[in-house]
């Protein structure tokens, strides 16, 4: 039975896996010809902020940035790269694309895997109590600051925050991921990321979170009602028990469907948080990028996204089987 | 003959060049004894610069930190005139042809290794002359470099440069080391990102998207500078970000204005920080509307004296400058006083006199009491000419010509206004430098009309009396001869009006009150930063 289960997932996981090769090189040639309708090259954005060139310049820009060759020529290089994991150079940043996005991806992954995580915890949590006190004042005002996240643009909470615990109080540094100047090593160390990636984690979070609140909440009045919850409640199980084993565990497959497509939102969120926050992530990278028609590393950033996406997704459906073992994997 | 300006200052260079380092330290402020050495300054760059050596990219942002770590043959004074740096003295023989420069001894790049002349003849022949945005122009007409001995170079000239002087600054014409260079293609290599100069600081750490560690050089040619241990240069994307950094007094310097507009007063009427308006005098960055001659009513004179009338620039001033601009009379600002004037055509801000020239030029008001529509293009770089778009289309809408924005990034602006001429006014920073045959010229000269070359005459205007007085002006060794020949310039310019000068926006920097001397001479925040130092 078990082994028989198991080759079914592995049998499911390579499906996903050729699906998913296919879906990133689709996504890279659909990026790769979008990004030629912007209208100008990386010469010119360069000339731009120079405020200055002359055509001999601009033509060994050109010449250098590749972006003499042509179109195909230009997209086969770019396809052979992605295929072959050579992610190329930046010719903006004098450095390879793929140690300029190592060095970036790290603080994005830590900064969306916390915001996630306070989001999942804090929305199962909120919508937990809020079911289970419905109509009572819990449930009222959890509702009502749901209401109020889901509808405060986040660079506006963001900013506010800044100026209160920043600012005001001096509770927590404006932004940054860790102190610049007092270079602390070790534990002490940790603690200061911690301590800079407070603000950002909760702007990010904010909105998430009150969608997820509103998705237990309304997930558990739907679950609470049904057989079995009368019947676990029969068996004289405690409340607290069949909210959190027997009711939450349903209520959570609509919750986790949502996440997995909020994963690549969440890494497009990053771009405002980081902007804020003077975050070090992906996302200043890849609007700098765009910006300045790094194409080539604006490119590589998009395709690492899709791949990682892509990924993530494959993950929360193996985890529906986990948490209900009547899906099954086709 | 050698000319008056030279002669002042090959005499001061000699004399500073002899006079024991300490003291030359201890002229500009007086006030050596009260300075406290160590500590670390934060300064923010914005945007991040994506280089560190302003050879091959001359943006701001890399001039800027380029300016800690590398120097160049000399520094100007608050005159614009240059003083020592890695030349103590220089000669320009009588006839412009040769220039002769004596370099410091006892100078070492951060490696360890001895500056020699061969390092400046390669960085001028080699580096800046093929490689500078602007290097190609700049030292045309250098032929070659000789180095008679370790500590001189002279530079032959086909034609005398009187402009190629006011652009040796290090942030903008950088001495590199040869034995980091030479053999390598430069464009590539490491030490553009990892700078070996002979600066006060020296590179540390750049965490991309983060920050820049610059440490102090022990070694520095100037005994006991750099006061400060360390350098940190942050980054914020967002200038509100910048605004609470400054507050939270996270951050002590950023030039170029940091903060947005409407915040400066607030910071200005705050004791715990300073505002400087200074420094960007070597810039000289200017609002402008160049006016596209191909379009049937530009081409019109009286249409552009017409506009020029109709924009009520004592209101603008305030409006989207925040009072913080100097209200243009030509294409040379007041902060070039060596080569300003104002005896030249005036248009004021009077309605009915633009819209009589409008009706002599034919152009009646049709239904809706518009005359014709124009279309008005700028690069999205900050709020300001998003301001000055809605004002200007409200100031022409008086006069019956209808204005329809369009505000575009930098390469969409580039390419559509330099590349496709699809435009009909074009409003942009446009950057007079130090001197006008460098900045101005590029926009006035017919030979500059070149499609897809950035920031050079895209109006396509051509009157052969303006070329002759510009390339008189570029060759003319003589600095009385030279600024007439300018000043006849700016009355061509206001008389013929392809372009209508606006304001020149005062770009501030703001500083923590306790951060002092971080502003020594024109260059601001590109400057050195060896005198600046933190009250304890």
């Amino acid at each position: 039975m078990t082994a028989r289960r198991h080759r079914s997932t592995f049998r499911y996981i390579g499906k996903r896996l050729i699906h998913a090769a296919f879906t990133i090189l689709g996504i890279a040639v659909i990026n790769f010809l979008l990004l030629q309708l912007a209208p100008g090259d990386a010469a010119e954005a360069l000339a731009g902020e120079a405020g200055t060139a002359d055509a001999e310049y601009m033509e060994s820009l050109r010449r250098q940035f590749g972006l003499d060759r042509s179109l195909i020529e230009q997209l086969g290089a770019f396809l052979l790269r992605i295929v072959t994991l050579d992610f190329g150079w930046s010719f903006r940043h004098g450095m390879s694309n793929w140690d300029l996005i190592m060095d970036r991806l790290p603080a994005t992954l830590l900064l969306m895997g916390a915001s996630i995580l306070l989001a999942l915890i804090g929305g199962i949590v909120m919508g937990v109590i809020a079911a289970r006190n419905v109509g009572r004042l819990p449930d009222r005002l959890i509702s009502v600051g749901a209401l109020l996240l889901y509808a405060t643009p986040p660079f506006w909470i963001g900013l506010m925050m800044i100026v209160l615990f920043s600012v005001k109080l001096g509770w927590v540094p404006t932004g940054g991921m860790y102190d610049v100047i007092g270079g602390k090593t070790g534990f002490a160390h940790v603690l200061d990321v911690m301590w800079h990636l407070a603000l950002p984690v909760l702007t990010q979070a904010f909105f998430y979170l009150a969608i997820y609140t509103r998705l237990v909440r309304a997930g558990m009045l739907e679950v609470l009602n049904l057989e079995y919850i009368r019947v676990a409640r029969a068996k004289g199980i405690s409340e607290n028990r069949i909210a959190y084993r027997h009711a939450l565990r349903n209520a959570v497959l609509p919750l986790l469907t949502v996440v997995g497509a909020n994963i690549g939102t969440f890494l497009g969120g990053a771009v405002l948080t980081e902007s804020i926050f003077s975050w070090p992530g992906i996302g200043r990278l890849m609007f700098d990028a765009m910006m300045q028609r790094d194409l080539n590393l604006l490119l590589s950033i998009l395709v690492l996204s899709s791949i990682f996406v892509v990924i993530a997704n494959l993950l929360v459906d193996l985890l529906y089987a986990v948490i209900n073992p009547t899906v099954e994997l086709k | 003959m050698k000319t008056d300006m030279t002669l002042r200052m090959s005499r001061r260079a000699i004399l500073l060049s002899g006079a024991a380092a300490g003291v030359a330290a201890m002229l500009p402020g007086g006030m050596a004894w009260a300075q406290s050495a160590g500590g670390t300054a934060v300064m923010t760059i914005a945007p991040e610069p994506n280089a560190m050596v302003s050879a091959f990219n001359s943006a701001s942002p890399v001039a800027v930190i380029s300016g800690k770590m590398v120097e160049g043959l000399v520094r100007y004074d608050w005159d614009l005139q240059p003083q020592p740096e890695l030349a103590t003295g220089w000669e320009i023989a009588p006839d412009g042809l040769t220039v002769t420069f004596t370099l410091r001894e006892g100078v070492k790049w951060h490696d360890g290794t001895d500056f020699t002349s061969a390092d400046v003849a390669y960085s001028i022949m080699e580096l800046l002359k093929q490689h500078h945005p602007r290097g190609r122009a700049v030292f045309a007409s250098i032929e070659r470099a000789e180095t008679p001995d370790d500590h001189t170079v002279v530079l032959h000239l086909s034609q005398p440069a009187p402009a190629m002087m006011a652009a040796l600054a290090g942030w903008e014409s950088p001495i590199l080391p040869k034995h980091v260079y030479e053999g390598s293609d430069p464009l590539t290599n490491p030490a553009n990102n990892a700078p070996i100069g002979t600066g006060p600081f020296k590179f540390a750490q750049w965490e991309r998207g983060s920050h820049i560690i610059l440490e102090r050089n022990p070694d520095y040619w100037d005994e006991g500078k750099p006061y400060l241990d360390r350098l940190a240069v942050r980054f914020y994307a967002d200038p509100s970000a910048r605004v609470a950094a400054f507050e939270a007094g996270e951050l002590h310097l950023g030039g170029d204005g940091p903060i947005p507009l409407n915040e400066v007063a607030r910071f200005r009427d705050n004791p715990g920080f300073v505002v400087e308006e200074r420094g960007i005098e070597m810039n000289n960055s200017l609002d402008i509307l160049e006016c596209n001659l191909r379009n049937e009513h530009l081409a019109r004179v009286e249409v552009r004296h017409a506009l020029m009338h109709a924009i009520n620039r004592e209101l603008m001033l305030g409006t989207v400058w925040y009072q913080l601009a100097e209200l243009l009379t030509g294409p040379i600002p007041q902060s070039l006083p060596h080569f300003h004037t104002d005896d030249v055509p005036a248009y004021p801000y009077d309605p009915d006199r633009a819209n009589q020239l409008l009706d002599e030029a034919g152009f009646a008001r049709g239904a809706g009491g518009m005359r014709f529509t124009l279309r008005l293009i700028w690069p999205a770089v900050g709020d300001t000419y998003d301001r000055a778009g809605q004002f200007l289309r409200q100031q022409f809408r008086e006069v019956g010509v209808d204005l329809v924005l369009q505000s575009a990034d930098v390469p969409t602006f580039i390419r559509q206004v330099y590349q496709e001429y699809d435009f009909d006014l074009s409003m942009f920073p446009s950057s007079v430098t130090a001197d006008p045959t460098i900045g101005s010229h590029r926009f006035y000269h017919s030979d500059f009309i070149r499609q897809g070359t950035p920031f050079v005459n895209a109006s396509g205007y051509d009157n052969p009396k303006m070329d002759e007085v510009l390339d008189a002006a570029a060759v003319e060794p003589d600095p009385d001869k030279r600024r007439a020949l300018f000043h006849e310039f700016q009355r061509i310019a206001m008389e013929d009006l392809p372009i209508l000068p606006l304001a020149r926006p005062i770009y501030v920097t703001i500083a923590n009150a306790r951060l002092k001397d971080f502003m020594t001479g024109p260059e601001g925040v590109r400057n050195g930063l060896g005198a600046a130092w933190l009250e304890a």
